[in-house]
């Protein structure tokens, strides 16, 4: 039943959609264009990235994304952890894991826009967090056009992306190891960070890598919160392509955008392989 | 396999059926293309009703460079556009605009003869003027109290945090330009390194570069100063009268935005039937009471209220000594990408 | 004991709070949406005002309208051709073959959303192909093709070989036997699949902001372009109608899925 000759169209469809554009993004990358059309080989796409400017914007960006991963890492492990504890508790009575994960999740299958169009209205000077914070006798922040703001928008958009792998690596370890760790002594703080720990980083880098790559390019935020105060490497290459005479600059800062989503993947692969727990990711 | 078949036929059928219902129908389908909010809400309509074989499909954007990269792609077949100065000066020279047959546009003896045969359009051959104005500073008089007459208060750190300026680079750079003495066109190297500088110098102070919310945060007092454009800052004052507008007297920019028809559109007849509708005093007069801005209708603007048509700021004697002071900006492609690369460097200071 | 039920309540404190942190956002977007006069902070009296007027507002509807028709047409074109495909890559057996297949059909889901955005336009760019409602929905059926193949392999890796083989041992034809033996097998993973690829059309924006034009805007698009000029509780009621109608479709998925002694798919 098993004919190859079904997957055909998904290929055919593939590499006209995915691949051609990937290969033409390639070959823009390397050409320059001139008025009348003609295409040359040239490095200056990628040179041009080298200067200081372009170097500037992308500290910022992977910045930004590193404090996002990290606030995301903070607040979502233990999410992770509670989660996982309760339903293996479940799973010890005999029961089917708890609706909560599903709770924690859901958010990420809303619109986006609207999720931070719903920040936007809290964080309006006037808006509802200091109309709380007035209540409160406490002074009022001015979070709007911040790297703080585009730093919450980003976590707020992608920490369930932290909270599921890592939460779908905790489930799977094993009772027994926890316990034998007790059992020759260890407390409770040594068996965290001996033997949990250890045992989620699989869940951990999937985790980072599922966080860190959406928070370089995820312009849109930034075009919310920030202002225009700074941009990320998302923002600078939607307004590279937004000019046509820019295309090929643009071209270029995706390859270094998607030689960043390889490398990661790798490294990913990389743990993955060192620890056969994960078959989720 | 009949069921098989069946069912792919009837999702095909669909498909093309939702298609169709999208992709075509008897009507004419006219593609305009405008800024965000720059039409009174009821005009299409208005427009629909008095040609029913016409259907406009109406889209905006959010600044010219979008607009014409959408046009030079040559992907979209629009068939009005609305271009400021500069740009219809550059869509001129790139071949990008076809010349308009006045003859289906007996509206356009209602243009201000002003507004005519401007700079960027030398003959009048390509352009309807449609609005025009100034830019200037939006301020809140209970945030700042002395006289607003210069662009050098943007720098006044006593307003740290308190200012909001557009993100548009070819507008704050000739701001910092007349700031520093220069003209607003300035291609010299040197000035243009001067601006830079001065921009970089006042990007601590500012709160945030934006486009449409500094509307939003003007009228709500959220802060002292805003670099708007004149319509914009009517539309505020209007909203909150503690605000106030200001040219200062260095100089500013003197801008106009007119309707004109791409090289893609492929219902150039219609295309003049649409411009000569906004033409129609009464439309314009609309659309000018709607937008806020200064319509360049000679006729609509007669017909406007005496409080608003004498306002000196909004519809300045266009003497000769106030064209001298403000500038038009005018186009010059190796100048483009200078002004994106201080641009981005201003952001990222 | 005692010990361990302190540390419950400051568990069960935490989630609470991070609970919190998630919806209460939402949560008052929905209330604003009710709110009497044109703010998002102060209250002043229960109207339906916001939803009459986004009800009339033409661009919105004709958004919403695109976006759902995209929804259907590309979740049930990737649908066929991700099934197909599934069944097809089941079928081949070297190593080689089938990593170069599986790197492609990973292709999208592993590079970023943006560079998937700006490749796919410039190629109808390149190959001068209008944008608009076409180039949408082919750039959402792209996307949308690898979730439904993730969705359907693993019943597929599970299906007993032997049943389609007794089927044909018994008489039956090909494509009956797929039909009546495998097909019911694999139709969880199809479905689950098929919505999937409908709630992530109807949620996208990086890639429809790319592949779009002519003034064919989806929610996203339409909702980033207007937010930036203001606040208007006009998108809270927006925003409160599609929170309902997503969550509705999840209580569908999980329901479906956890009916049948899944797990429930929560995986984008």
């Amino acid at each position: 039943m098993y004919k190859k000759s079904l997957s055909y169209p998904h290929l055919v469809w593939m590499t006209l959609f995915v691949v051609a554009p990937m290969l033409l993004i390639f070959f823009y990358a390397f050409t320059h264009s001139d008025s009348n059309g003609a295409a040359g080989f040239t490095l200056d796409n990628f040179t041009k990235f080298v200067e200081p400017l372009y170097i500037k914007v992308m500290l910022n960006s992977i910045w930004i994304a590193l404090l996002s991963v990290v606030f995301c890492l903070l607040f979502g492990y233990p999410v992770a952890m509670i989660l996982a504890n309760k339903d293996r508790r479940r799973a010890s009575l005999g029961k089917k894991p708890g609706g909560l994960l599903m709770l924690f999740v859901m958010p990420m299958w809303m619109n986006v826009m609207l999720r931070l169009y719903s920040w936007l209205t809290i964080l309006q000077p006037d808006g509802l967090l200091n109309r709380f914070l007035n209540l409160l006798g406490l002074p009022q922040v001015n979070l709007m056009y911040t790297y703080s703001a585009v730093v919450l928008g980003i976590v707020y958009d992608f920490i369930p992306f932290m909270i599921m792998p890592i939460y779908s690596v905790l489930i799977k370890i094993d009772e027994s190891v926890i316990e034998a760790a007790q059992d020759l002594g260890a407390n409770k703080y040594k068996v965290f960070f001996k033997v949990i720990l250890p045992l989620s980083m699989p869940g951990v880098v999937s985790g980072i890598t599922m966080v860190f790559l959406p928070a370089l390019t995820s312009f849109y935020i930034s075009d919310f919160f920030s202002g225009g105060q700074f941009m990320l490497i998302g923002n600078l290459i939607e307004k590279n392509f937004k000019n046509p005479d820019l295309r090929n600059f643009g071209s270029a800062i995706s390859i270094i955008l998607m030689a960043f989503a390889f490398l990661s993947m790798h490294v990913m692969k990389i743990f993955n392989k060192s620890n056969r727990q994960m078959d989720m990711f | 396999m009949k069921k098989f078949l069946s069912v792919t036929l009837a999702m095909v059928f669909c498909m093309v059926c939702i298609i169709g219902t999208f992709g075509c129908s008897s009507k004419t389908k006219l593609f305009v293309y405008n800024v965000g909010d720059y039409i009174h809400p009821d005009v299409v309509d208005m427009f629909e009703e008095e040609y029913p074989d016409i259907k406009v499909v109406y889209e905006m954007f959010d600044s010219v460079e979008e607009m014409y990269m959408k046009v030079s792609n040559a992907t979209s077949p629009y068939d009005v556009i609305v271009p400021s100065d500069y740009m219809i000066e550059q869509m001129i020279d790139e071949g990008l605009l076809n010349k308009i047959n006045f003859d289906n546009v007996p509206n356009y003896k209602n243009i201000d003869s002003n507004m005519k045969n401007l700079s960027f359009d030398p003959n009048g051959e390509y352009t309807v003027p449609y609005m025009w104005g100034t830019m200037g500073i939006l301020y809140n008089k209970t945030m700042v109290d002395e006289e607003v007459n210069s662009w050098d208060i943007l720098w006044d750190e006593k307003y740290k945090d308190n200012i909001f300026m557009l993100n548009q680079e070819r507008d704050m750079v000739s701001i910092a330009l007349k700031k520093c003495g220069y003209s607003m066109n300035s291609d010299n190297p040197d000035e243009l390194k001067a601006a830079e500088q001065a921009l970089i110098e006042q990007s601590s102070l500012v709160k945030a570069y934006c486009g449409d919310e500094i509307k939003d945060n003007m009228i709500n007092g959220n802060a002292a100063l805003a670099i708007v454009w004149s319509g914009d800052a009517y539309f505020c004052i209007e909203q909150n009268p503690d605000l106030a507008y200001a040219i200062p007297d260095e100089g500013s920019n003197l801008w106009f935005d007119c309707m004109a028809i791409p090289t893609t559109s492929t219902h150039q007849e219609e295309a003049e039937k649409f411009i000569d509708f906004m033409s129609r005093p009464d439309i314009a007069k609309l659309n000018a009471e709607y937008i806020g801005y200064s319509t360049a209708n000679y006729a609509a603007k007669e017909l406007l209220p005496d409080e608003v048509k004498n306002d000196i700021l909004r519809y300045p004697e266009l003497t000769d000594e106030f064209k001298l002071k403000m500038e038009i900006f005018a186009y010059n492609k190796e100048r483009n990408a200078k002004l994106t690369d201080i641009w981005t460097k201003v952001l990222n200071s | 004991m005692k010990k361990l039920k302190i540390g419950s309540f400051f568990e069960n404190i935490y989630l609470f709070l991070m609970f919190l942190f998630l919806y209460l956002p939402i949560v008052i977007l929905m209330i604003f949406s009710f709110n009497d006069i044109k703010s998002t902070s102060n209250w002043s009296g229960f109207s339906l005002k916001w939803y009459e007027q986004m009800l009339s507002d033409e661009s919105l509807l004709e958004a919403f309208a695109n976006t759902i028709t995209i929804g259907i047409v590309a979740s049930l074109v990737s649908c066929v051709i991700g099934t197909a495909a599934a069944i097809g890559i089941q079928g081949f057996k070297s190593g080689k073959v089938k990593g170069i297949i599986n790197a492609v059909t990973n292709l999208p889901m592993v590079s970023s959303e943006l560079v998937m955005g700006v490749s796919l336009m410039m190629m109808f760019l390149t190959v001068k192909i209008p944008l608009g409602y076409f180039t949408l929905l082919l750039s959402h059926i792209t996307f949308c093709i690898p979730y439904v193949i993730v969705s359907v392999l693993p019943k597929l890796v599970q299906l007993d070989n032997g049943i389609y083989e007794a089927a044909l041992d018994l008489g039956a034809k090909p494509f009956y036997a797929f039909r009546k033996v495998v097909l019911p097998e694999i139709k969880p993973g199809i479905i689950s699949g098929m919505l999937i690829a409908f709630t992530l059309s109807i949620d996208d924006f990086v890639i429809s902001f790319f592949t779009t034009g002519n003034g064919v805007n989806n929610l996203s698009i339409y909702i980033y372009s207007s937010v930036r000029r203001g606040v208007n509780p006009m998108y809270n009621a927006l925003s409160t109608l599609m929170f309902v109608l997503v969550a509705i479709l999840l209580f569908i998925i999980n329901k479906r899925s956890s009916g049948k002694g899944d797990s429930p798919v929560i995986i984008p």
